[in-house]
């Protein structure tokens, strides 16, 4: 007598092996995935940019003074010893630093080339200055410096900070927009699977149905299938997806690098990529899984509620 | 165990069209452990009063009581597990085609959460017992039609139902395996389970003795 094998816990009695593609679904999946991903780095990206920006500029000022080695108003001062002394005497100023030649020439740069530094122009000094108190009251500092060296320009980073940052806000919006209409498409992806799952095994649905399995059991048999599906498709998708952000990575690396890099550190992983996204990936499997487990699950109790 | 009060059934018709009544009107019991043959022309309703007793379908007129639940009250989650009491032997077999012999006879064990390990030895035996031994790994389309039969048949009784049900259960088994069959159907009434057998096979009625429920356009005409 030929020895039947014990069959495995979850044995596919309806044949969703081959009612329930595995090359379609997982297809499709890691495509979602793959776009998950990349809006996952958008918005990790936008909020990284965000909070550098915020630290990194919002307390900070830069003064520029006209003509700064003229004689000011104090004796034996010139009008940047004078704004320096000032700035440096007032307590909310935590730090306030002439930029050097070589600094003045590399802002220059972009715009006067290399040989800024030997133009004639009456360049301005300037000062780059930093608050305790981003919040500080800017008023009273600026007409005390216009006062001792009249034409000093004060201009607060605070307002640029603030647009860049609602700038970063709204790009982190769409980001999480996109991840729920990825989301949304990947339930609609396993839901029109399912159904076309449950068209081609409807009579082994009825058949089963009419030996007495519950609901549960049949939705369990699909919803096992369609998470099994949408974890390989999900991790395939976020695997296709680690060298195209390791690459954007790359090419954005000189922004952070000049969004002053080694002030966030814990933000950096390696390769140039947020921590936080290096943990995301592994889970964009799980949450395919749940979202294949869930739908095919109401998919198919909904579809069952017509059989008596 | 079985009690039909003013039956009916009617499907829906499509568009404005009247609902079709398949039957009209039907009242009997069937004891428990009683033996009963379901007779009538082709188009008589046989088939929809097995759909109304395998719980294919609900009345849509009066009361249908089985294995003391009344159906019309019964709610949807109550359904499964009186429908694990009933075997059914359909005309058409109704196999999985993607199954083995074996995994369609195990099939009603394996939904009522049977644990593995105690499946095998009783599918084995009871797909001996009809004759099918050498053929547990064979899919449905590599049996002939009477194979098929004694499948289904073996998958019907394997759970040891309280009511079991078969649509023309012999049409596809020689004069000897129908003999067999009936021999295990009244095995089983003698063990309590209640039986009603649809069948055009006039030979075999008048074989086995047995009262009969007799359907003419969806009324029951003879009742005993």
């Amino acid at each position: 007598m030929a020895r039947s094998k014990l069959r495995p816990a979850g044995f596919d009695d309806l044949g969703l092996q081959r009612a329930l593609s595995d090359r379609l679904l997982p297809f499709l999946v890691a495509a979602m995935a793959f776009l998950a991903a990349l809006g996952l780095a958008g918005a990790f990206a936008a909020a990284g940019l965000a909070h550098h920006w915020q630290q990194g500029a919002e307390a900070a000022l830069t003064i520029q003074v006209p003509d700064p080695g003229a004689d000011s108003a104090a004796p034996g001062l010139s009008r940047l010893e004078r704004v320096l002394a000032l700035l440096r005497a007032d307590p909310v100023v935590t730090d306030a630093r002439p930029l050097t030649p070589g600094e003045l020439d590399a802002l220059l740069r972009p715009w006067l080339g290399t040989d800024a530094g030997r133009l004639a122009l009456p360049l301005p000094a300037v000062i780059a200055v930093h608050l305790a108190d981003p919040a500080a009251p800017l008023a009273s500092l600026s007409s005390t410096l216009g006062a001792a060296a009249p034409g000093t320009l004060v201009e607060s980073h605070g307002v640029w900070v603030r647009r860049l940052a609602a700038l970063a806000r709204s790009l982190q919006a769409c980001a999480a927009v996109a991840l729920l209409v990825v989301a949304a498409v990947a339930v609609a992806v396993v839901a029109v699977a399912t159904h076309a799952g449950i068209a081609a095994r409807r009579e082994a649905i009825e058949i089963v149905h009419g030996l007495g399995a519950a609901d549960g059991y049949i939705a369990a048999r699909f919803a096992g299938r369609a998470t099994r599906l949408a974890a390989i498709g999900a991790a395939a998708g976020a695997l296709a997806a680690l060298p195209v952000l390791l690459t954007l990575a790359g090419l954005a690396a000189p922004f952070g690098g000049l969004a002053a890099p080694e002030t966030e550190p814990s933000v950096l992983a390696p390769a140039g990529l947020p921590i936080l996204l290096w943990l995301a990936l592994p889970l964009l499997p799980l949450i395919a899984a749940a979202i294949g487990y869930l739908t095919a699950q109401v998919t198919v109790r909904s579809w069952l509620r017509r059989l008596p | 165990m079985i009690r039909f009060e003013h039956v009916g059934l009617s499907y829906p018709a499509p568009g404005r069209q009247p609902p079709a009544s398949v039957l009209r009107d039907l009242s009997f019991a069937v004891p428990e452990g009683a033996f009963r043959w379901l007779l009538g022309p082709s188009g008589a309703g046989k088939t929809s009063l097995l759909r109304l007793m395998y719980l294919a379908a609900r009345p849509t007129e009066g009361s249908l009581t089985l294995l003391g639940t009344e159906i019309a009250r019964a709610g949807r989650r109550q359904l499964p597990g009186l429908r694990r009491r009933i075997g059914v032997v359909f005309q058409d077999f109704r196999l999985l085609p993607h199954l083995s012999a074996f995994d369609n006879v195990a099939l009603p064990l394996r939904i009522g959460g049977r644990p593995e390990g105690q499946i095998r030895a009783d599918v084995a035996e009871m797909l001996r017992w009809v004759g099918l031994a050498g053929k547990l790994e064979s899919p449905p389309e590599t049996l002939s039609g009477g194979e098929q039969q004694r499948v289904a048949i073996a998958r019907a009784v394997i759970t040891r139902p309280r009511l079991l049900l078969a649509d023309e259960p012999t049409g596809n088994l020689d004069e000897a395996q129908a003999e067999r069959l009936m021999r295990l159907l009244h095995e089983l009434v003698r063990l309590g389970t209640t039986v009603v057998v649809a069948t055009h096979n006039e030979a075999l009625v008048a074989r086995h003795a047995a009262p009969a429920l007799r359907l003419d356009h969806g009324r029951l005409v003879t009742h005993g």
